[in-house]
């Protein structure tokens, strides 16, 4: 398994080869409509981030050491961003998570969509996989 | 004579670039931008006077004192309030709605009733909710249709002897819908019933004139008016204001005080405890001047103008439905089209330099009515253009290439 950092990366380097926020939006919408992100079964209102914008629905769950994440979102460019951070976040150890951070958005021109006035969902949502993080880890010690 | 090339000359921030491309400022229902005008009363203050007010014998304060009581008769000449005394000026509309909100805590009884209509923003639902866990009192809704209209036949059918305070926007804020403000004000006094009206979306493009309305709440906000933020207005009738208990304490709001007993100034100081917005209260009255310059009769003709091109050129998009379509609205456009999350559009609008409002727009419960996540909402002011129409359209239709 490669580590968080190596995704991160890997994916600065793929969004790199994008010349301008057209191809890069597009690649984000792709994403966000190509993945299935959640079972439905885990669309609950306990598992609901309400932004103001958008809602982002996350699911947690153990499998051996590793923390593996589903989730969705109703808007598919916020779609396309939880993409990404699954693609980071999911199969690592959660001491892993818990070090890590969310900078490579910044880096691949995304950063807007973590603002704070976006309220989209997305900022909970990574407060909400490191909490899933500590709770594990916990359970794994 | 009306000239919007003339008239964009006087707002700096329209000459910005957002993203590379020139600004397209559509979001004028959520905060108007500012003219130099304006702008240059904020840095004269604090250049040449700044000062606490109505406490200083020295020069300055008068100064100060006297530009910010000549606002406050600006704002009640605006509104054609009867005295000065009845314009408190507060920190914007939540602010003014707060006030009365907490001191019908003091009048109201179990069992007695409140009437709110479904198209509130927020600000003017919670307090209400607040104040109803207070004393007992029961929230009633006014219901409107799809078009975004109120229902007057279920109005009427809610009125009773137990109503006894009524509180509806004059202008909706996510909609655009003007509401029969006069008619729902005439019915509520025949029930004894007192109203309060939330201007802070009619005021930047309807005269409103208090008396004739004989309304006997009425709030806005500074900074849908040109003005600056974190300054509105409460006008209340002087008995009204008189009747209801300070919302704060604290320093000119007293007439006398001793550790027994304080008694309380007389209005508007009731209301306005501490040291005020000052410069904001001094440029909303240079704010209500830059308007009428302009003139609220050219401004609403222009915007209606803006509103109607702009209605046409979007309903030329396949798949898009505008959400309020009252006979009688203001230059606001909120729309989705065929299911696409209005974040997506939102944001590549953005990337485009167009400014637009996306979300629920603080009305959660209009949103539950259609049963759509929030809107794109284009709200329009006085100094936008056709050609900016033209690039709200173009933009649209460049998103929904790249997300459908």
């Amino acid at each position: 398994m490669k580590s968080i950092e190596e995704i991160q990366n890997e994916i600065v380097a793929e969004f790199s080869f994008f010349e301008d926020w057209m191809q890069r939006y597009e690649h984000m919408i792709e994403l966000g409509k190509s993945l299935p992100l959640i079972d439905p079964h885990y669309k609950t209102e306990d598992n609901i981030i309400k932004g103001c914008q958008s809602k982002v629905w996350v699911h947690a769950q153990l499998e051996g050491d590793a923390l593996v994440f589903s989730a969705d979102s109703d808007a598919i460019i916020t779609k396309g961003i939880i993409a990404l951070l699954i693609r980071v976040f999911s199969h690592q150890h959660p001491k892993a998570i818990l070090d890590a951070n969310s900078d490579f958005i910044d880096e691949i021109g995304l950063r807007e969509h973590l603002s704070p006035t976006r309220a989209n969902g997305l900022l909970s949502m990574i407060k909400q996989i490191k909490l899933y993080a500590i709770a594990f880890q916990t359970q794994l010690n | 004579m009306f000239d919007v090339s003339k008239i964009r000359q006087d707002f700096p921030i329209l000459s910005r670039e957002v993203n590379g491309k020139p600004l397209v400022y559509f979001d004028n229902a959520a905060t108007s931008q500012t003219p130099v005008q304006v702008i240059q009363t904020i840095v004269d203050y604090y250049s040449r006077y700044n000062a606490n007010i109505h406490r200083g014998v020295h020069t300055l304060s008068q100064e100060a004192t006297d530009a910010y009581e000549k606002a406050r008769g600006i704002i009640q000449k605006q509104f054609n309030a009867q005295h000065p005394h009845e314009v408190i000026l507060t920190s914007g509309t939540t602010h003014g709605i707060n006030i009365v909100a907490a001191g019908y805590a003091t009048l109201l009884k179990a069992g007695d009733e409140l009437l709110v209509s479904a198209m509130e923003h927020h600000s003017n639902i919670v307090p209400w909710q607040m104040l109803c866990e207070k004393t007992g009192a029961l929230l009633k809704v006014i219901p409107m249709n799809t078009q975004g209209v109120l229902q007057m036949d279920v109005f009427e059918t809610l009125l009773s002897s137990k109503t006894k305070l009524i509180f509806v926007n004059h202008v909706s804020n996510a909609l655009g819908t003007i509401n029969p403000i006069r008619q729902i004000i005439e019915k509520a006094h025949a029930v004894g019933a007192h109203v309060l009206i939330d201007g802070a979306q009619s005021t930047p493009h309807l005269k409103t004139d208090v008396q004739a309305l004989d309304v006997d709440f009425f709030v806005t906000s500074a900074h849908k008016l040109c003005g600056p933020t974190g300054v509105g207005m409460l006008y209340g009738k002087s008995e009204l204001l008189n009747a209801l208990p300070p919302y704060q304490g604290g320093g000119e709001m007293i007439a006398e005080v001793t550790f027994e007993k304080t008694t309380y100034a007389d209005l508007p100081h009731k209301f306005e405890a501490g040291t005020p917005n000052i410069a904001g209260g001094i440029a909303f009255g240079a704010a209500l001047e830059y308007i009428n310059q302009i003139g609220l009769e050219n401004i609403a003709a222009y915007e209606n103008e803006l509103l109607e091109y702009a209605t046409e050129q979007l309903g030329t998009i396949p798949g898009l439905q505008i959400y309020g379509q009252a006979a009688e609205k203001i230059a606001v456009i909120s729309f989705n089209v065929d299911g696409i999350h209005p974040y997506d559009i939102g944001s590549i609008l953005d990337k485009l330099g167009i400014a637009v409002r996306t979300g629920h727009h603080c009305a959660q419960p209009i949103m539950d009515f259609y049963k759509i996540p929030g809107t794109v909402r284009a709200s329009f002011a006085f100094y936008n253009t056709r050609e900016e129409i033209d690039l709200l359209v173009a933009g649209v239709k460049r998103a929904l290439s790249m997300l459908q």
